[in-house]
């Protein structure tokens, strides 16, 4: 048996189903914060198992969506430099900026170059000493440590033509913003695994009390994601929202202490842009003063004029849970992942490439 | 307003294999010199007023150039003997081009010859004419090889991917995205340990032993390679205008390719094989064809994955794991990882 297969066992998932299909009284809307469950909710059909009044919508974690088609600009600015080799992850090179992408930058000759780490890019930089190698450094606060580290690496290797374009994302002052927001309403916030590895269970401390919102961190397996949404539909119910930990074999409750002291020693949280929601304060992580010669932007200023987002695209709207994709006028017709026209249908974290993949409901 | 033009360029995404690449072929190639023996996009041709005869070619530009479990002469012999069962012919004769980028080391050549050598004894089949060009550094990438085939059919043999009809039984020869795994795992930039090697294998053995056994009922027959077994299966579902459904739990694909590809955030179906078939037929001859394939060391693990039916025609679902039902897309740009 596969270590998965005890995560995707279809009886106990049918009878977790039942459970919450029997506790829901009432409608109640979840937003699951994180790409990858909105992928795999619909990978493994868990929406098609659950009540008609649990509803479920996706939020702003998916790190390709949420750059802003202004910083897609910037790097690809920074890629057409001469002497540059941009360094980026998975389908970041497909998302559309205002006239170009990184893909199409590639196919008109800069070096791009998909890698699957940040060592890896380092090591890219440190094989070819000729040019500058720039990390298009997207991400939570999963890919920050391991950023983090690349830099720290890179100092004391005094490898000197490495450099990072920080667009690194935190997570809780976003996901305080959106409750801000109030736009739509959600009953509870299905938290992001991977994040909360790292971060432990601190950052959701607050939320219950100020927003009246319950947060359950949720693994990515389909029993794991069914047993949050219990939790979630249970604390709904009762009308006591809480924090609650349902990826305990993951997450502790202090999180990742090594990765987060080394992300605090090279970054620092600033401001920072996200497509749907523009600027929200302390949401980034920019470069500490020691380290400021591996940020791109301090030797690589690009002057690229203000982007607005494709005309028609709703992914800001989808990125914010206030409408799905299906609700997107372009979904299926013109945005389609052959010619996304918004990031949400490019990335596989991206709702609507979830939705367009996925999703028999057409 | 802000409208997105993208520039008219070929990208590295036209090459995936996905809908990308059919929307290349069929809107920018066919376009020129379409015909109707090259229309059928079938593996091989089937020659008109020649029935016996099937033509095939492909190119190889495989980076890098010796992976695990094979390298670039096995994958341009094994390709195109494999395109040319696919339509049910045995391979008699393959042409070889190479274009070979100076510097490359004439060790290396050697190897990959020799890999060429080995193939063509596994196939029964010898090159039977050539051609060699050296280009100047950076003009290639190492080595790019091209193959042409030409295969004999035997009488009765009429296989296309435009023939799966209703009720059909949908049978796969083995474990799934082996090769695009083991390619993967020895890229640059990509580096993760396995011990996954390619399923790079010439296939023409396993259907003589599948023709013999059913030679009439098997109607169409795939070798999954990019875009893997979903893209393979969309092609069918289009091109006979049938709807297919897939069962997951029955799908075989070995445990450690099923873990790399969970990490990395792949779905196995779109990963590319080298080494398998998928086989559509009559569902009164599929106990017999799997009986044939099993009894076959390159079939060994076959099994019938899934149903051919004339619901939602051109659409591919699979019934997951989980007892839900999910749509089964044609790959769309390039395989990339993901990154959290």
């Amino acid at each position: 048996m596969r270590f998965v297969d005890e995560f995707r066992d279809s009886k106990t998932a049918r009878a977790i189903a039942e459970r919450i299909t029997r506790i829901s009284t009432k409608p109640a809307q979840f937003m699951e914060f994180c790409g990858s469950h909105t992928h795999a909710l619909l990978r493994f059909g868990i929406r098609d198992m659950l009540p008609p009044a649990v509803s479920m919508r996706s939020g702003p974690g998916c790190p390709v969506c949420v750059t802003s088609t202004h910083d897609i600009d910037r790097a690809i600015a920074i890629s057409r430099m001469p002497g540059v080799t941009v360094a980026t992850y998975g389908d970041l090179v497909r998302v559309p900026g205002s006239r170009s992408s990184l893909e199409y930058a590639r196919a008109s000759g800069a070096d791009v170059r998909v890698v699957y780490s940040a060592l890896d890019a380092l090591a890219l930089a440190e094989a070819n000493p000729s040019t500058d190698l720039v990390l298009v450094g997207i991400g939570f606060e999963t890919t920050a440590p391991t950023i983090a580290a690349s830099v720290v690496q890179a100092m004391r290797k005094e490898v000197n033509n490495y450099r990072v374009l920080s667009l690194l994302k935190r997570t809780p002052p976003v996901m305080e913003a959106l409750l801000s927001l109030g736009e739509i309403k959600i009953d509870g916030i299905l938290c992001p695994g991977h994040v909360s590895v790292i971060t432990g269970m601190e950052p959701y401390a607050a939320i219950p009390s100020r927003f009246g919102v319950g947060c359950v961190v949720s693994g990515f397996e389909p029993l794991d994601i069914l047993r949050a949404i219990e939790i979630l539909a249970q604390q709904c119910e009762a009308g006591t929202p809480d924090v609650a930990n349902a990826y305990e074999r993951a997450v502790s409750i202090a999180g990742n202490r090594v990765a987060q002291d080394l992300m605090n020693e090279v970054f620092s949280p600033c401001a920072a842009e996200w497509r749907g929601l523009g600027q929200v304060k302390d949401s980034g992580l920019s470069f500490n003063p020691q380290y400021a010669n591996f940020d791109a932007t301090t030797r690589y200023a690009p002057e690229v004029a203000p982007a607005e987002d494709p005309s028609g695209c709703r992914c800001g709207d989808v990125l914010r849970g206030s409408c799905l994709p299906e609700d997107c006028t372009l979904f299926r017709e013109a945005c389609t992942p052959q010619r996304p026209i918004g990031p949400c249908m490019v990335s596989h974290e991206g709702a609507c490439a979830a939705y367009f993949a996925y999703s028999t409901h057409t | 307003m802000n409208t997105y033009e993208p520039a008219e360029v070929v990208l590295l995404a036209h090459g995936s294999g996905g809908s990308m690449g059919h929307e290349l072929v069929e809107k920018r190639l066919l376009w020129h010199i379409s015909n109707a023996t090259l229309n059928r996009l079938d593996d091989s041709a089937v020659l008109n007023g020649h029935r016996r005869l099937a033509f095939t070619t492909d190119g190889y530009v495989i980076s890098p150039i010796i992976f695990p479990g094979g390298d670039i002469g096995r994958l341009a012999v094994c390709g195109t003997v494999n395109d040319l069962a696919m339509v049910g012919a045995q391979p008699v004769g393959l042409s070889l081009a190479l274009i070979v980028e100076e510097g490359l080391p004439l060790r290396t050549l050697d190897t990959i010859m020799r890999s060429v050598h080995d193939a063509c004894g596994e196939a029964g089949v010898d090159i039977v004419t050539g051609d060699t060009k050296v280009v100047s550094r950076g003009q290639a990438d190492q080595l790019f090889v091209t193959t042409s085939g030409i295969g004999l059919l035997a009488e009765g043999t009429d296989i296309s991917g435009s023939r799966a009809q209703p009720g059909d039984s949908i049978i796969l020869s083995g474990c799934i995205a082996e090769h695009g795994v083991a390619v993967m795992s020895a890229r640059e930039g990509l580096s993760f340990r396995t011990t996954i090697v390619s399923d790079c294998a010439p296939l023409n053995g396993l259907v003589r032993e599948m023709l013999a056994a059913a030679s009439e009922g098997i109607h169409t027959m795939r070798d999954p390679t990019r875009g893997g077994v979903a893209t393979s299966l969309n092609e069918i579902a289009s091109q006979s205008h049938v709807g297919i459904t897939i069962d997951e739990s029955v799908l075989p694909i070995r445990d450690e390719v099923y873990s790399a590809c969970d990490m990395l955030g792949l779905d196995p179906l779109y990963v590319a094989n080298e080494g398998k078939l998928i086989a559509i037929c009559a569902p009164e001859m599929a106990a017999d064809t799997l009986a044939a394939m099993r009894g076959h060391r390159l079939g060994k693990d076959a099994a019938i994955v899934g149903q051919v039916s004339d619901d939602k025609p051109g659409r591919v679902v699979m019934r997951t794991r989980m007892g839900t039902t999910r749509l089964i897309q044609m790959l769309a740009g390039e395989l990339l990882p993901r990154i959290c």
